[in-house]
């Protein structure tokens, strides 16, 4: 990156060009700046989320585990955010658990409904039908031809106040230090009332559903149904345990919800729907950190969080 | 008479055995497939056996509520009802707990709830307040049938484990200790007034103290179930009492049905006025977020499930019956009837309507799957495993009436003869 900026001044120091040939210089050399960033994003991401998952939960201790991670270069102008929202996730991996605030923040403006983040989350988490931890909603808002469309995805707010822990008859779910809302699998009894505590919606019941339910099965040699339940039945590492999918077993018969793929944010990767999101509209980090992206939209004043006046404190904020 | 009361035991037994086989295919596949087949999910996450849960306890509850009049209070006129009533709410508390025990997504960890209780959680004391009762209410059968077993002939040369069970004194066969167990009765009833209110009301608050959900967010909700479960209860023993428990022909005992009969009548019209209160005053301030589910209830897809079911034949047809046919043992009956059978409609359109409305908008249609719906109607394996819940409470009653000194047909003497 830094050696391509070299190049490029060192082309225009040596030729003496018009006014006009300057500005369009300066626009290519901004192109190649952003292409440098992006190609430097997908060649550092590809590490990040191809290190296997497993491994990262082997190591609870989160300070040791950074320093297997790829270095994050200082920040540059017009790099891409995921860039920066790693760096603030290394840093904020640096402290104890409790001074860290894990919020989200989505930009609605950015936000064009491609629904990526709800199926990277589902690919991520395996999840089976009927599960799903960040469906976007689709608002369609006037009559024509006055018509806008709003897309809101909607993963789990992680209050700071959340109405769906106290409800919980056995103690099966708690707010974190660091706020996440976790779910003890082999705890929940899947009474389900947190599901109807939640105001969000944002909890859902794994009755034991798999997509390759009723598909036909192929002799050997083709994809039938017997072979593509491999997949379905690999494990998920929801809050970091691994937990393949076995009939009758937890997290089938559990309340399950989005829990900010926390065992991809404790290895320093981000949550799988923002590093899927294809227009950058959902950021993360340390609410807690002032240099973090996060900290910097979350003071906006187009800010808003759902149902705010029900109190719960929602950690993912909206930009409007 | 006894012909006339062998004849409707044949009934309920046949009616029972067949809800009994019928329902063992939903319990069948509910083992086998867990929830798969059920149509509840995770925006309606709770359906027919929350709702049947709630119906069954409001019974016992109610039922029990019964007996206190007799054992706590001790009103002569209910006197040959006092264990009738204590079976029915032991057999209806049976059924109540089996009904939810299905519907846990792992049944097998139901013990948490005593070994991992959170009483921050209303949801929290529920096992310890059931358990309590049920406790209590097998020493207060064990008590209130005491000395009719203790006479039994059969008793004398049985084990000594059954004997204990029953409080047989084998060193005083003769001893008849009657008094001292009305007093037992007294103290048991009188914890068992409170309990009864804290379970039943408890349920109520289990969903009035959900913020979430408007419609079920208010503090008249544990009022309305303890009324409703007075009324259903009350009303269920009306008929099992015309039915099973009295000698038709002798007037003083028909009057223990209309005295019932007067008493559901007040406790209906009380439930109907808290609803009123309820439906009219979340109507009026038109905030669509609690209108919305009233809304659903009287003009939704099952709108004939309030107009129909509960106002038509689950107020006005009993209402009626009770207000004009007091003193005729077979309306008194039939209100009995219609106004237990159709309460089922009355727990389903509390637990369902607050839950049928999306929390967000666009929520509906943002992801489809099994469970992601908002409309919600029991499946044939819910309907069946609720039926085979009901048949066991039915089986435990019969088998009580049947085996146990529980229905006291003398004249003179209640309580010094055997109900076979």
């Amino acid at each position: 990156m830094a050696e391509e900026q070299k190049t490029v001044q060192t082309v225009e120091q040596s030729t003496g060009l018009s006014p006009d040939e300057e500005n369009r210089m300066r626009e290519r050399r901004e192109l190649l700046q952003k292409i440098g960033s992006g190609v430097f994003a997908s060649l550092l991401m590809s590490p990040l989320m191809a290190t296997p998952i497993k491994e990262a939960l082997t190591a609870p201790d989160t300070t040791q585990k950074l320093t297997s991670l790829p270095e994050v270069p200082e920040g540059q102008p017009d790099e891409d955010p995921i860039i920066r929202m790693v760096r603030d996730l290394k840093r904020a991996l640096q402290k104890p658990m409790e001074e860290r605030k894990w919020s989200m923040v989505i930009d609605l403006r950015k936000c064009v409904g491609c629904h990526a983040c709800t199926v990277g989350c589902i690919a991520e988490n395996k999840l089976p039908p009927g599960v799903v931890y960040r469906p976007v909603l689709e608002e369609e808002i006037g009559t024509f031809p006055h018509v806008a469309r709003r897309f809101i995805p909607r993963p789990c707010m992680q209050c700071e106040e959340p109405p769906c822990t106290t409800v919980c008859p056995v103690n099966a779910t708690w707010k974190r230090k660091d706020g996440i809302v976790e779910i003890d699998y082999d705890q929940c009894i899947g009474c389900r009332y947190c599901i109807t505590a939640c105001p969000y919606s944002a909890r859902t019941f794994d009755t034991g559903h798999y997509y390759t339910e009723d598909a036909p099965s192929q002799p050997a040699g083709y994809l039938g149904s017997a072979d593509a339940r491999v997949y379905e039945t690999a494990p998920n590492y929801d809050y970091g345990q691994e937990r393949p999918r076995v009939d009758e077993q937890s997290p089938i018969g559990n309340a399950r919800k989005c829990h900010f793929c926390v065992h991809r944010l404790e290895k320093g990767m981000l949550p799988e729907c923002v590093v899927t999101c294809i227009g950058r509209a959902t950021f993360f980090g340390d609410a807690n950190d002032p240099e973090s992206l996060v900290s910097e939209l979350i003071p906006q004043p187009n800010v808003m969080r759902l149902k705010e006046e029900m109190g719960t404190k929602p950690k993912v904020h909206y930009l409007m | 008479m006894v012909h006339e009361k062998q004849y409707w035991k044949q009934v309920f037994w046949m009616a029972t055995i067949l809800a009994f086989g019928f329902g063992l295919l939903g319990f069948f596949d509910r083992m086998a497939n867990g929830h798969l087949h059920a149509d509840y999910g995770s925006y309606v996450p709770w359906g027919l056996w929350v709702a049947g849960y709630i119906y069954l306890i409001g019974l016992s509850a109610g039922a029990f509520l019964m007996s206190a009049l007799v054992y706590v209070f001790r009103i002569e006129a209910f006197e040959k009802i006092g264990r009738l009533a204590l079976l029915t709410a032991l057999a209806t508390l049976i059924g109540a707990l089996l009904c939810i025990w299905f519907d846990l997504g792992h049944m097998g960890r139901a013990w948490r709830l005593v070994a991992r209780t959170n009483f921050g959680s209303v949801m929290g004391w529920m096992a310890w307040l059931y358990g309590s009762y049920f406790v209590l209410l097998l020493f207060e059968f064990r008590f209130a049938t005491r000395a009719e077993l203790t006479a039994h002939h059969s008793v004398r040369t049985t084990s000594p484990l059954v004997q204990k069970l029953v409080g047989f004194d084998p060193t005083q066969p003769e001893a008849h200790p009657v008094e001292k167990d009305l007093k037992v009765l007294r103290i048991l009833g009188s914890v068992g007034i409170p309990l009864a209110i804290a379970f039943h009301g408890s349920v109520g608050a289990i969903f009035g103290s959900v913020g979430a959900r408007p419609y079920w967010n208010s503090g008249l909700t544990p009022i309305i179930f303890l009324v409703g479960a007075a009324t259903s209860g009350g009303a269920l023993l009306a008929l099992v009492t015309a039915v099973f428990g009295i000698r038709t022909q002798r007037e003083q005992d028909r009057r223990i049905v209309y005295l019932i009969g007067r008493l559901v009548l007040v406790l209906l019209a009380m439930d109907v006025l808290l609803e009123w209160s309820e439906m009219s005053i979340g109507l009026w301030s038109s905030l669509p977020s609690e209108s919305e589910s009233i809304r659903l209830v009287l003009f939704g897809h099952f709108w004939w499930v309030f107009w129909f079911v509960h106002v038509g034949f689950g107020i006005l047809v009993p209402g009626l019956l009770l207000l004009f046919k007091p003193r005729s043992l077979t309306a008194v009956a039939l209100a009995g009837l219609l106004i237990t059978v159709t309460f089922i409609s009355v727990r389903l359109n509390i637990v369902i309507p607050a839950l049928a409305v999306p929390e967000l908008e666009g929520l509906r249609y943002a992801f489809t799957g099994p469970g992601l719906k908002f409309d919600y109607f029991p499946s044939l394996m819910e309907w069946q495993l609720f039926l085979f819940t009901i048949s066991l409470s039915a089986m435990v009653f019969l088998a009580g009436i049947q085996w146990l000194p529980v229905v006291d047909y003398s004249v003179e003497n209640p309580g010094s003869e055997g109900g076979k």
